[in-house]
């Protein structure tokens, strides 16, 4: 069985638990990082990415992370944790994880008020996808190995970087599992090219 | 076509507060602080409610002036709040892009009967809420988070507790009835009927329940997490506490951790003193009352 950790410092990680279910694999909250020896994937999920830093930090996630994903084992950052993955942030390479190469932009289209679901295609993983952007970060630039999967108004919005895959919208807030089953399905692939 | 101010929308950003601290400001140097120790949204006020208490009179939404300079020092939400039925503070709140509106019992009533009715609204509301009565209301007037009532000002978290436990009693009670029950319980609680029924099938509110009105330590956060609180607000706690940055600090870990009890022994030490309490029946002017 695929076994899928959702990061659970802050935000919304039981929703996340909730989806991965629903794409079926095993989902787990993890809390300490000790927890990431036991999973195949990650995801970290949205919230506020300030909150979450410093969380990361306290825990001494950010070694342990960073060795996970070293390891090629996938990890899905959704909003603010498309944030934590990225090289770049709003044109400062003062990053955190720093996993993808690509910049971001936070809160890139405005405050809550501009927040807005929309409906998007995601090249190979769905058409007319249901998703929704709060107080959301885009992606301006990408590095040459890391593929656009889905652009709004002009902006990236989702990117898959080999097994890392970020977007800036909220799969789990919706009951749309399908770029999460493609995650699934990315960790499966990973477990068996690990494995052999 | 973007969709703006959908419900998903607005309770999605409520999501993203979960297992997170609101902290009130009054200025810049004190929303820095908040940000800083790992708030997840700050509330903009021109006092903080024990102040409020303390001064008496009248009080209403904050200056714009005092809301605008927070917004301009933090990256993390800012909410404010408006009075009890005041239209006009909450539209002048949403045209000045403030991602959260608190209509907010710490403030004096604009209107003694009558609610906002905040599902016309793109920015997102907050209620304060003692029972599922009050809860499904508000929802119902379209908030898209709520919180305990509590007994703000005080730094006891009695209230709060009381309302998260009633609140949480109640869904349970809900989700043994009969059916047929529901529509009589909707009467007795001055509740949706709608709602009930979707409260008995999913076994929890339909938008996140924060406490608030009364946390003055870690372990009062902590307290309220396990008692069911998706996130918790902190007002006075923390900065009419001996140090701001250390409860701040201290508060947010206990939330995340909130059964970890060798950590929150830890980082409860020497931590100095909480903002002095008040005992209930000490308290004159319960603004838990005010509303319902």
């Amino acid at each position: 069985m695929t076994t899928i950790g959702v990061l659970a410092l802050q935000g919304a990680f039981r929703e996340h638990i909730r989806s991965v279910e629903a794409s079926g694999a095993t989902a787990v909250i993890i809390k300490r990082k000790e927890q990431l020896e036991t999973i195949d994937g990650l995801i970290i999920p949205g919230g506020e990415s300030t909150t979450m830093r410093r969380l990361i930090d306290q825990y001494g996630f950010l070694e342990p992370i960073r060795a996970f994903a070293n390891a090629g084992k996938p990890v899905f950052g959704t909003c603010a944790g498309l944030i934590l993955l990225a090289g770049e942030i709003d044109g400062s390479y003062d990053a955190h994880l720093g996993l993808m190469d690509m910049s971001v932009r936070r809160n890139a289209f405005g405050r809550q008020r501009d927040s807005f679901e929309t409906d998007l295609d995601i090249k190979g993983v769905a058409d007319g996808y249901n998703a929704v952007f709060i107080r959301a970060p885009y992606i301006e630039r990408v590095g040459e190995n890391t593929e656009v999967l889905a652009t709004y108004d002009g902006h990236i919005v989702v990117a898959q970087e080999d097994h890392l895959l970020a977007c800036s919208f909220h799969p789990e807030l919706t009951k749309d599992h399908r770029l999460t089953a493609h995650f699934v399905s990315m960790v499966e692939n990973s477990k068996r090219t690990l494995a052999s | 076509m973007a969709r703006t101010g959908t419900n998903v929308v607005k309770r999605g950003m409520a999501e993203m507060q979960k297992g997170g601290v609101i902290m009130d400001v009054v200025n810049a140097e004190q929303a820095k602080i908040a940000e800083e120790a790992g708030a997840v949204a700050v509330m903009a006020l021109e006092r903080v409610p024990s102040d409020i208490r303390a001064a008496g009179g009248v009080a209403r939404m904050a200056d714009p002036t005092i809301v605008e300079e927070v917004m301009n020092a933090v990256s993390i939400p800012v909410m404010a709040k408006a009075r009890i039925g005041h239209i006009a503070e909450a539209r002048v709140l949403e045209s000045m892009g403030v991602d959260y509106i608190d209509e907010s019992e710490v403030l004096t009533p604009a209107d003694e009967v009558f609610h906002i009715k905040k599902d016309g609204y793109t920015v997102p509301f907050v209620c304060g809420c003692r029972n599922i009565g009050e809860a499904t209301r508000r929802i119902a007037e379209g908030a898209s988070m709520l919180r305990t009532k509590g007994e703000p000002g005080t730094g006891n978290i009695v209230e709060a507790v009381r309302h998260m436990r009633e609140v949480q009693g109640q869904i349970r009670r809900l989700q043994s009835m009969d059916e047929d029950e529901v529509m009589v319980y909707a009467k007795e609680n001055g509740a949706p009927y709608d709602l009930l029924l979707e409260i008995r099938e999913e076994g929890r509110l339909p938008v996140v329940n924060f406490a608030a009105g009364g946390i003055a330590t870690p372990a009062d956060a902590a307290l309220m997490m396990q008692l069911g609180a998706d996130g918790v607000f902190v007002g006075s706690g923390i900065f009419k506490s001996d140090r701001p940055k250390e409860f701040a600090r201290a508060i947010v870990e206990a939330t995340t951790h909130y059964d970890d009890y060798k950590l929150i022994a830890e980082i409860s030490k020497g931590l100095g003193t909480a903002m002095k309490g008040e005992e209930m029946n000490e308290t004159t002017d319960r603004m838990q009352e005010r509303s319902e």
